[in-house]
């Protein structure tokens, strides 16, 4: 046991070692990036180089992988930003203090505030909108309209979802409990209950069995459908913009934030500033056919089809502050 | 007792001070315990708040889910297995060879592998029914796969071959004469088998079918799947969603007692088993030559389990690992995910092989109650689920870190620097692996020819106990060690719960990747480290064939 602990150490020593040397040398960022697993490698951060010459040194893994991995290296991690997907996620390393407060008058005047940390010690990058799916020869628009209607017993047994762990679930739920409080949200998800949802756990997967008739509405992130009508654009699932007369659709984000002990702080707001600009937005946010966070930027001709709709402006720090109550609200609720 | 054995032991008596043996064989029990009494002091401490919650919310939902989901694999395994292993022992029929070994394969598949492939399969947007919705008109509709039903189904087509393998060599040293007696007294066949062989084949039947049951006890990534709540999959849930770590305990230790229970089951078929081994072997069996419909019927019945249990998901599985390739969408890391659950699984294999070789030697010097209690505590490991594991070496290594966190930083304190987090990080995963295939290595590396004169030998001409244990027994042991090292080893590969909630940050294998792909249903990304798990398994699975037709040709 002790053998192995000294050669883990050695091995983890070599590695910061390593890095550190990396990092020490004068323009470069490196970024920890939730991102990179999921979507390849980002165009942005090649013109980010060519515009300012800084290197950009990239680590991928999961989020929660990141997140333990920034906790255990303290004040010797490598990294200078953290890139990660839902803002519960950034929440949560905001409250770890692994990130730090970045005054930027280019990103507080490029990204809306409900979709930065009130705090700012991280900021939007992209917007995933999560709303209602349905069969376009099955449904009709009109008989859609909020979220809460889900809960209508005309869905009973026609509805696909995915389970109330899965995170950007979690993170929705959230945010219904900040606008409608508890009672009412756990009212609306016993209704989503009663109507027996069919759980599936992808999101592809729940829009392809709306599309082969399993079930007739559902509710996911409109890039899984964008990747799919990109392919076969005869698919026969489209969005429904939820809550438009209300309170907007719930949106998440992937968003980044520079790190608590970063060796490369100047570089690592540079490189966010520039992530926030409409033309990197454009790059950022097309690659994955995702929202800009960015007002001014253009969305890809995929999503522009499909109109615009009112996002919930409620801050979207939100889906980390209630997180744990709407795991506990979902199961109380029958939700699973 | 004692005297006899002790007479034969000269050389090995020595009263006056305490073997390292014996130390080292306790010390091994402790690490098996201490994940065990860490989980099981969480009920000393109960959190009421959090038991409330789990009480209305799921409490009764899980036990009834995991309740019914062992019920359903023993039963199914237990039918399935004995059925088959009694077509393929008492009848002859085309293919019989061929299929008896064939139906071994299905082993070498984790139960989440088989699990995913077949939702690819059968799930109601998969080829299978949209193919049959299209013949038969929209409205068609097949029981849901995602169900109760569904899992067990899994569990049952890729862990019957425990009961099988049992069964079929049960049936063997049975032999015909059992059978021609009861027949010759005018019983027909199967009233026969019934009355007859599966009475005295008992023990190992129901010895299969426990192994069966642990092996769904433990099982995470299927139940998660198939989004089927049980003890494994709400640790997990609970762990990770809620941040919860008393509550993940408390559920723990409720698996726990399902994990005694059937330890228990286990043993005492075990304890009987003397009754079938005892006997003395009959002449071999006197096939059924099957003829006509029958004997096609029997092909098929055999065909289409190993079928659905094995062809069916590894053809989907190479199915998507080609267009896996073809569209770029193999992971960069495969190598080092390779890299590092063979690393992994090394490590473990190693240790438990290590650890069982002590605790049978010294077991074999010093056969007294407390080396006893010790290697059977120790042997216990093999039934405890993954979860309960992580959770049970986690508490203690938080502690510690605490504890000596602290205490270090104090001292540190005057030099400013700062102290390495998580000292505990990375023995964790050795720890873990070492335990849960003590069971196999046991068998395989006991020290077996029970010849005390042997060692009296070797010390007589000068050898210490390690040198006797090196020079002697090891080399005897050999094959069983190699079987032994393999089967950690495969263990290991395909572990998936534990190594999720244990592995340090970066540290990704394997299983590790089919989760993190299956979990968000991209199954064709899934697919190749899935291959290669399957592939792995069948190392052991190769060799229990090889064993079993050796058998075979030796009767």
């Amino acid at each position: 046991m002790r053998v192995i602990t000294l050669l883990s150490r050695m091995v983890a020593f070599g590695l910061v070692l390593g890095l550190g040397a990396v990092s020490g040398e004068a323009q470069e960022v490196v970024v920890y990036s939730a991102r990179s697993s999921q979507y390849g490698p980002e165009l942005v951060f090649d013109a980010f180089t060519k515009k300012t010459g800084i290197q950009v040194k990239t680590f991928g893994g999961n989020t929660s992988e990141l997140f333990e991995r920034l906790k255990a290296e303290g004040d010797k991690t490598p990294a200078d930003v953290l890139i990660s997907v839902d803002a519960g996620n950034l929440w949560n390393a905001a409250r770890a203090g692994l990130l730090s407060r970045v005054d930027s008058p280019e990103i507080v005047a490029n990204i809306p505030a409900h979709l930065r940390d009130p705090e700012n010690r991280w900021a939007g990058l992209t917007v995933r909108a999560r709303t209602i799916m349905y069969n376009t020869k099955k449904v009709k628009p009109e008989e859609l309209s909020t979220y809460d209607a889900l809960g209508d017993p005309k869905w009973k047994g026609r509805l696909c979802l995915r389970t109330s762990s899965y995170v950007y679930n979690q993170s929705f739920v959230a945010t219904m409990i900040k606008r409608q409080g508890e009672a009412k949200t756990e009212a609306v998800m016993k209704t989503w209950a009663a109507n027996e949802p069919i759980l599936i756990n992808g999101d592809t997967k729940i829009l392809e069995a709306i599309a082969a008739g399993q079930c007739d509405v559902g509710v996911t992130n409109t890039y899984y459908l964008a990747r799919i009508v990109a392919k076969d654009p005869a698919f026969v699932v489209a969005p429904f913009w939820a809550n438009q007369q209300t309170t907007g659709t719930h949106i998440n984000i992937s968003g980044a934030g520079v790190t608590a002990h970063a060796k490369n702080r100047a570089n690592a707001i540079k490189l966010i500033e520039f992530l926030t600009t409409p033309e990197a937005q454009q790059m950022f946010a097309d690659h994955a056919f995702e929202y800009p966070a960015n007002p001014q930027a253009a969305v890809n001709p995929v999503l522009a089809k499909w109109g615009k709709f009112k996002q919930d402006d409620i801050n979207i720090a939100a889906a980390g502050e209630f997180q744990a109550a709407a795991t506990r609200l979902a199961d109380r609720a029958g939700y699973k | 007792m004692p005297q006899a054995s002790d007479a034969g032991r000269v050389f090995t008596a020595r009263p006056a001070s305490v073997s390292p043996w014996v130390v080292a064989a306790v010390g091994i029990a402790a690490l098996v315990a201490v994940p065990v009494a860490a989980v099981l002091s969480s009920l000393t401490s109960p959190a009421v708040e959090i038991w409330v919650h789990l009480w209305r919310t799921q409490l009764v939902e899980l036990t009834w889910n995991t309740a019914r989901l062992l019920a359903g694999v023993g039963a199914g395994t237990l039918v399935l297995g004995t059925a088959l292993a009694w077509l393929v022992v008492h009848h002859r029929f085309p293919g019989r060879a061929a299929l008896e070994w064939a139906l071994v394969l299905p082993l070498a598949m984790p139960a989440y592998v088989i699990g995913f492939a077949s939702l690819g399969l059968f799930d109601f947007a998969g080829p299978v029914q949209t193919a049959l919705r299209r013949a038969f008109g929209e409205s068609l509709r097949l029981p849901e796969i995602r169900s109760y039903g569904g899992v067990t189904l899994m569990m049952v087509l890729v862990y019957y071959p425990y009961v099988y393998l049992l069964a079929r060599a049960a049936f063997r040293a049975q032999g015909g004469a059992t059978l021609e007696t009861a027949r010759s007294l005018g019983r027909s066949r199967l009233v026969a088998f019934l009355r007859v062989t599966l009475p005295l084949a008992r023990p190992s039947l129901v010895a299969g079918a426990a192994l069966a049951m642990m092996e769904a006890l433990a099982d995470f990534g299927t139940v998660a799947t198939f989004g089927y709540r049980t003890y494994t999959e709400a640790i997990y849930r609970v762990w990770y969603g809620m941040f919860e770590r008393i509550a993940a305990t408390q559920l723990a230790s409720v698996l726990l007692l399902f994990a005694f229970a059937l330890i228990l089951l286990e043993r005492s078929s075990r304890g009987r088993q003397r009754f079938t081994q005892g006997m003395r072997r009959g002449p071999a069996t006197m096939p059924l030559p099957l003829t006509g419909w029958r004997a096609w019927a029997a092909t098929a019945a055999c065909a289409a389990v190993l079928t659905l249990a094995f062809l069916l998901p590894v053809g989907q599985l190479a199915w998507w690992g080609i267009e896996a390739v073809r569209e770029g969408r193999v992971s960069r890391d495969f190598p080092v995910l390779l890299a590092n659950t063979l690393s992994l699984a090394a490590l473990a294999a190693a240790a438990a092989c290590v650890f069982a070789v002590v605790l049978a030697y010294a077991g074999r010097l010093h056969p007294t109650r407390a080396v006893q209690v010790a290697g059977q505590f120790a042997s216990m490991g093999y039934a405890l689920p993954g979860s309960v594991i992580a959770v049970g070496v986690l508490l203690p290594l938080a502690w510690l870190d605490h504890g000596a966190g602290a205490l270090l930083e104090r001292a540190a304190r005057p030099t400013g620097r700062a102290l390495p987090h998580r000292v505990g990080d990375r023995p964790r995963r050795g720890l873990r692996r070492a335990l849960p295939g003590r069971e196999p290595a046991d068998g395989g590396c006991e020290p077996h020819p029970d010849l005390p004169i042997l060692d009296d030998a070797a010390r007589s001409l000068g050898a210490g106990a390690g040198g006797v244990l090196r020079r002697v027994h090891v080399p005897m042991i050999r094959g069983g060690l190699a079987t032994a090292l393999i089967l950690v080893f495969v263990e290991t590969m395909k572990e998936m719960p534990a190594t999720l909630l244990l592995r340090p940050f970066g540290f990704n294998t394997l299983s590790v990747e089919v989760w993190e792909r299956t979990s968000e249903a991209l199954w064709h990304e899934a697919a190749i480290p899935a291959l290669a798990i399957v592939g792995a398994g069948l190392l052991p699975v190769i060799l229990a064939i090889r064993w079993s037709t050796r058998d075979t040709r030796g009767r």
